[in-house]
């Protein structure tokens, strides 16, 4: 048992310097030369007006240049909805009030 | 709820608060706010009412069969919208490459296909966001 501690200690110190190691060569915060800041982000704020006529830039980005993702995003929507109404929804049948529980399997 | 006071602020408020979700929507290609923000309000604006005037008020103004039928085809408006780029030629949900006029930049129709969407995802969220309420406040 002791050793098992042991053990996972020095796995969780070797796992420490490796993350901080990492952090330590991460690129500086909000500088303008940052790896991020590429072609994409170049081309969204040039050419998004020309390209899709709109002045809002994320309006641009949302539905237009990932308009897919939006599309799916509504569909997440769609399933939340679905699933909320199948599991709360009372199904009121008049016919038969004696077993509620399996109107919805009839 | 019967209280008299919240009836009435609520019966003059209500109607400007939906216009201004549409507003909102109607607006997101040239001005911040945009299609999920302005169905929100709109679904705000009904959710006030069943709130104060009581669920069977709330589903009187807003049937059932309205709230099925904006569920079940708004994602379905999106994907026959993007089809028009697959009957063009040219990929899935293209906008200004499928022929669609851009317009002036800034006025209400700018932009294409994009207001379109926005209308469609806004009524999508919106009458999302209703059902939730009146499937939750039911149980």
């Amino acid at each position: 048992m002791k050793i098992r501690n042991v053990l996972i200690v020095i796995l969780a110190l070797i796992a420490l310097y490796g993350i901080i190691i990492s952090v330590a060569e991460m690129p500086p915060y909000g500088s303008p030369d940052n790896p991020v800041h590429n072609q994409v982000s170049e081309r969204y704020i040039h050419k998004a007006l020309e390209e899709t006529g709109v002045l809002n830039m994320v309006t641009a980005i949302v539905l237009d240049y990932r308009a897919y993702d939006t599309m799916f995003e509504t569909i997440v929507l769609f399933t939340a909805a679905i699933a909320v109404v199948i599991n709360l929804k009372k199904y009121h049948d008049k016919s038969s009030s004696a077993d509620k529980e399996d109107s919805l399997i009839k | 709820m019967k209280d008299y006071i919240l009836k009435r602020i609520v019966a003059v408020i209500l109607p400007f608060m939906c216009m201004y979700g549409f507003y909102v929507i109607l607006h997101g290609a040239s001005s911040p706010g945009g299609s999920f923000a302005g169905g929100i309000i709109v679904a705000l604006s009904f959710i006030v009412f069943s709130t104060i005037y009581g669920l069977d008020e709330g589903r009187r103004i807003l049937p059932e069969s309205v709230l099925v039928w904006t569920e079940s085809f708004g994602t379905l408006w999106y994907g026959l919208l993007g089809l028009i780029g697959i009957f063009k030629g040219v990929p899935f949900l293209a906008n200004l490459l499928a022929g669609f006029k851009p317009g002036t930049p800034g006025s209400l129709f700018s932009g294409g296909l994009i207001p379109l969407l926005t209308l469609g995802v806004g009524i999508r969220v919106a009458s999302t966001m209703v059902t939730l309420f009146f499937t939750i406040k039911e149980e």
